[in-house]
């Protein structure tokens, strides 16, 4: 196709227009996204203040070199958009800046990942408290399961093959610990944790992999058929709040909803003195 | 031949009838659509001793459609239900060795309704190849999944209102091995028994059975409730008698 | 003249049936386009099955009677059932991703491009070459035969995490259809690992005279180190494939533990989930390397090419290929820091995952350099090509928020993720396929496609993805879960912006997937109508423009071409032309150097 007087008259000009706006509408809406209540859901954990603080600092630095690079492309496409008779420069490389480019992003990215690298180990590597509220949760098509330790603080054995109507969690009745355990079947009980203090999860699942999401908590962690996996956390805020299942685990996945409520460390207790135990549940 | 089709016909709705609105007394059911029909019946209560289970309350608060069916409250369930004249409901009541014959099963469907996430009835008899018709009145996502050991399972979603699910059993089984249960909402249960003749009731409100159209003969008649267990008498009948039993559970 | 002929043919038996010269090739020309045409119809199907998501999100519990008549077992009543809706959604992404994209990138380019470019008459082993596209073929036709199975296709996620993809009792499409798709993806990778070894071996040693390594187009290295990574990882995914196959059918308990599925005792013993996804990930995530990497080297010769400038950084681009493929193998945990996996494993996976955005970023600076003082001239294929850069950057700085286990513990799994991949490996792949199908169309097949349908193209494709794709940010922000059927259980998500969000995408997606009929059409009638091509119509410098369009059968008549000098000399200061191809000796204009190894002579 031979190249005729001017090409490009209508592209060099609404390509670089359609990226300059692109880029407006992203820098707005971003920046705003707070204020119109596109953003993350309200806080209602300890170590969610870091993470969503690492979350804005990433956002911001992307941010910037989001708006540098697709300008660059619309100045450039608007500004070489070509002509007849002119001819392109030739300049194939450049080490230096090459290398500029190289180490820049290779500097912001360690920051990032030293970082990154230093919050993770505080809230994944860290045991929790050895007096943490302690409480399992066990995922099951297409709802949670529940099991608090009761008085003694300790959770009794199960076995999987135990597992029956009467005894959905498989709790082994001839284990002394297991006697006070309170259970909830499947999407029958409400998952009552103290606000203020260290509380742990132990999740567990019995058929497919699920995923305890706490969106203001900042929390997800799979659990995981054949393994008990943990995350812990200290929540911030009394009030209900919902756990979604955030590892697709079938038909029912979307319903896969559970309700965790946040109270008074007494009125936590006062309600588990109210449930019945494995004692009274399982013959 | 007509008159037992349209009388097979109105039992059967009534039975449906009794079953899915389970306020009414079990009308005494006259199926006679094959050999060995007969004319004796029996009657019974079941009753309860002991000291009742624990209401086992189910919070649905999990799902929030189902919470708001019942205003945010927590619903008892179905599995031990005490009449007021301490008679036990749900109680699936069957004769265990029935007349030999080919019973011919009504065309009439049994329904099985999914209302304010519970299954409706609770425990109901279906015969071989008669018509299970599901609905769902809660018009969300429910997803019908029966478990059995002689019968294939299913596992059908029921998105909304509009579906009907239309099913028929092939095998005669008995529960704890066939109940419906919903993945969605698992405290949902329906217990069913699934016959080759027509010779089983389900105890209702005031805890009462009737199992009618036997000929004369020895019969063993069971009862099965879901926490209780099983029970069995043998009851002697003559042509057109109608005898009266009374089952007894304990705790 | 005649003599000549039959020198040829000595060398090529040229076949003269229909059969032979069109169905059952062995030119990999042939088989490139046929690679290409059936990875684009796949890619067809799979954006059908986008369309049926879009509309259950986009106007969900709405009743579409058509629907019903269309889909009678996945739709009743009109609304799309939520089984049917988990295998649209895992066979839209098997299909995008193996099957089109990979497909046509490495099945695809790789053929037509690798002998043309480098000055060899074919493949170095054609007969594997043909087996390799009849054995996709049948993947192919596995896969789409899994939509009329009972139970209908996979709906585990193109994941197929087990035990929801090993248990036939936990979801409808764990039945025929699991199976179904692991031994497509089985033939699949048969498929690719003979087309990789092809690759790789014809690269290294049928090269023309003159055509070293350090001359090689952006493209082949592309293709190549392509073909390398496949060929590494793809085998770990058979095999896991076949592990899953034993474990669903010979009661094995490779990744399945005991399971109590919906009340059933399922007696496995031991088997641990995770395995799974350490083998699926360790092929996946090279994998998404494989699906952009193609496209990246169409990318860097289009951009040249119409902006008449040699390509900026030609080492550091050919090392940033190799950085990335190198470091694509070491970081697959990324996609599993709240797997359950030891979060130790996560610090290490997260410095390598961020690491790999440094050869990325400086190959965005590198295509950008490469417009800057340019003389630009907007083909269609152009027009793509800088689309590439555009979302290439959008969805790689996303990658920065979700390499950081902090933040991806918000973020995973929900739409966020969703637009990340879309815009990085899903639109960007796609817009580099379409820059190549554009480019070499008249390469292809002798004719010129339709600029000004292929412009119309662009533009709805390019502003509708970004309508797309950019919404669904805000609702990852919002921490909205992906793989929802519906939204409406939770209080936590705002529903009616959800909703309207949802509203604007689905129509997006519907106007963008009506556009690729534009396409489409102007693929078929140029094809057979369209303008006739000469032999170079974009002035490139790359040795395929030296051939005939299109080529013949063993593509150089009987001599081979022989080379002088690196494919990027563009615009070159004293040149009589703006372009000086492969094939032209040094003596008339300035050399600029070979660009690598010091221009030995193979």
């Amino acid at each position: 196709m031979p190249t005729q007087k001017r090409e490009g008259r209508i592209e060099g000009v609404l390509l670089p227009l359609l990226l300059v706006i692109l880029v407006i509408v992203a820098a707005v809406t971003v920046a705003f996204a707070r204020h119109f209540g596109w953003w993350l859901r309200p806080l209602a954990s300890e170590h969610g203040a870091a993470i969503d603080r690492l979350f804005v600092i990433t956002l911001v630095i992307t941010g910037l070199v989001f708006i540098l690079v697709q300008s660059l492309l619309a100045l450039f496409v608007f500004r070489y958009r070509g002509e007849n008779g002119r001819r392109a420069i030739f300049y194939p490389d450049n080490p230096r800046l090459e290398i500029t480019w190289t180490v820049i992003p290779a500097a912001i990215l360690t920051a990032l990942i030293l970082s990154g690298g230093r919050l993770w180990s505080r809230i994944q590597l860290t045991p929790p408290p050895p007096d943490a509220f302690a409480v399992e949760v066990w995922g099951q098509q297409f709802k949670w399961a529940i099991r608090y330790p009761g008085k003694d603080g300790k959770f009794g054995r199960t076995d999987m093959r135990l597992i029956s109507g009467d005894n959905p969690l498989g709790i082994d009745t001839k284990d002394p610990a297991s006697k006070d355990d309170i259970f909830f079947p499947a999407g029958e009980g409400e998952l009552h944790i103290p606000v203020g203090k260290p509380v742990v999860v132990y999740l567990r699942s019995k058929d497919v992999i699920h995923s305890f999401y706490v969106p203001q908590f900042r929390v997800k962690q799979d659990a995981v058929p054949g393994m008990v996996t943990r995350v812990w956390f200290v929540p911030t805020k009394k009030g209900t709040f919902e756990i979604a299942c955030a590892e697709l685990c079938g038909q029912g996945h979307y319903t896969m909803r559970g309700v965790l409520i946040v109270e008074d460390e007494e009125k936590v207790r006062e309600w588990l003195a109210q449930q019945s135990t494995v004692a009274d549940l399982i013959p | 031949m007509q008159w037992r089709t349209t009388m097979a016909l109105v039992s059967s709705l009534a039975l449906a009838l009794g079953l899915s609105c389970a306020q009414k007394k079990q009308e005494p059911k006259v199926v006679k659509t094959g050999a060995a029909a007969g004319t004796a019946t029996i009657k019974g209560v079941v009753k309860f001793q002991g000291t009742p289970l624990k209401p086992r309350m189910i919070s649905m608060k999990q799902d929030k459609k189902c919470d708001a069916l019942h205003k945010g409250k927590p619903v008892a369930s179905d599995e031990f239900v005490l009449n007021s004249n301490g008679t036990l409901k749900w109680v699936l009541v069957y004769v265990k060795n029935p007349p030999k014959g080919n019973y011919k099963p009504p065309s009439k469907p049994v329904v099985l309704d999914q209302k304010g996430c519970h299954y409706t009835p609770h425990v109901f008899g279906i015969m071989v190849g008669q018509p299970l018709e599901i609905l769902n009145s809660d018009g969300f996502l429910h997803n019908v999944h029966f478990i059995g050991k002689k019968n294939p399972q299913f596992n059908q979603a029921q998105p909304t209102s509009a579906v009907k699910i239309r099913k028929q059993f092939k095998s005669p089984e008995l529960p704890p091995d066939s109940y419906f249960k919903c993945d969605v909402h698992p405290w949902m249960k329906a217990w069913v028994g699934i016959f080759d003749h027509p010779f089983f009731a389900v105890s209702g409100d005031d805890g009462s059975f009737t199992i009618s159209g036997l000929p004369a003969g020895t019969y063993e008649i069971e009862a099965w409730h879901e926490k209780l267990g099983k029970q069995t008498q043998k009851v002697t009948v003559k042509a057109g008698e109608t005898k009266t039993i009374t089952f007894t559970f304990k705790r | 003249m005649a003599h000549e002929v039959h020198a040829h043919s000595e060398v090529h038996h040229e076949p003269k049936s229909f059969w032979t010269k069109y169905i059952f090739s062995q030119d990999a020309k042939i088989i490139g386009i046929q690679y290409l045409i059936t990875a684009f119809v796949m890619g067809f199907i799979a954006m059908v099955l986008s369309w049926l998501m879009r509309l259950q999100l986009g106007f969900p519990g709405k009743a579409f009677p058509w629907l019903e008549k269309l889909l009678p077992n996945a739709a009743q009543g009109g609304i799309l059932n939520q089984d049917f809706y988990l295998a649209a959604v895992t066979m839209h992404g098997t299909i995008m991703i193996f099957f089109f994209i990979t497909a046509a990138g490495t099945g695809g380019f790789s053929n037509f491009l690798i002998p043309l470019q480098i000055g060899a008459r074919d493949m170095a082993f054609p007969f594997v070459n043909m087996l390799s596209y009849w054995v996709y073929l049948a993947a192919c036709i596995v896969l789409v035969a899994s939509f009329f199975v009972p139970g209908g296709p996979a709906g585990g996620g193109w994941t197929m995490y087990p035990p929801l993809s090993s248990t036939k009792e936990a979801l409808m499409g764990s039945g025929w259809g699991a199976t179904l798709w692991l031994i497509a993806l089985a033939l699949f990778i048969a498929s690719t690992t003979m087309g990789s070894l092809n690759y790789i071996t014809t690269v290294l040693n049928l090269r023309t005279r003159g055509m070293t390594m350090g001359r090689l187009p952006l493209t082949v290295w592309a293709l190549f180190i392509t073909a390398i990574l496949g060929l590494l990882s793809f085998p770990v995914l058979f095999a896991a494939a076949v592990m899953l196959l034993l474990d669903r059918h010979l009661g094995t308990s490779f990744f399945t533990p005991y399971l109590v599925v919906s009340d059933k005792h399922i007696p496995h013993e031991g088997g641990n989930p995770i395995l799974w996804q350490h083998l699926f990930w360790f092929l996946a995530h090279p994998e998404v390397y494989i699906a952009i990497l193609p496209s990246m080297g169409i990318t860097s010769e289009v951009l040249a090419t119409n902006a008449r400038k040699p390509i900026f950084g030609y080492r550091m681009m050919v090392a940033s290929i190799a950085a990335i493929a190198f470091l694509s193998f070491i970081v697959w945990g990324h996609h599993m820091f709240v797997s359950g996996m030891n979060p130790m494993l996560g610090t290490a996976f997260m410095t390598t995952t961020l690491l790999i955005a440094v050869p990325s970023a400086i190959k965005t600076f590198n295509w950008l350099t490469t417009l800057w003082g340019g003389n630009l001239r907007f083909t269609t294929a152009m027009l793509f090509a800088i689309g590439f850069v555009s979302t290439f950057v959008t969805g790689g700085l996303t990658g920065i928020f979700l390499g950081n286990p902090p933040i991806d513990i918000q973020l995973h799994d929900t739409y966020f993720v969703v637009a990340h991949f879309h815009f990085v490996m899903g639109v960007s792949a796609v817009f580099g396929l379409f820059a190549g199908v554009y480019h070499w169309f008249p390469k292809m097949f002798g004719r010129m496609m339709n600029e000004t349908l292929g412009k119309l193209h662009f533009w709805l494709t390019f502003i509708g993805v970004y309508f797309i794709f950019f919404p669904m940010h805000y609702l990852g922000f919002l921490g909205v879960p992906r793989r929802y059927y519906a939204f409406d259980q939770y209080e936590f998500i705002p529903q009616a912006l959800v909703h309207n969000i949802n509203v604007v995408i689905s129509i997006a997606a519907f106007l963008v997937g009506a556009a690729q009929l534009l396409f489409v059409l102007n693929f078929l009638w140029s094809a057979f109508k369209g303008p006739k091509a000469d032999r170079n119509p974009w002035k490139a410098n790359t040795l395929e423009w030296q051939a005939p369009s299109p080529p013949p059968h063993g593509n150089w008549g009987d001599e081979l071409p022989v080379v002088y000098r690196w494919p990027y000399d563009y615009s070159v200061p004293g040149a009589p032309e703006d372009f000086i191809p492969q094939t032209v000796p040094p003596t008339p204009a300035r050399v600029r150097g070979d660009g690598g190894d010091g221009g030995q002579q193979r």
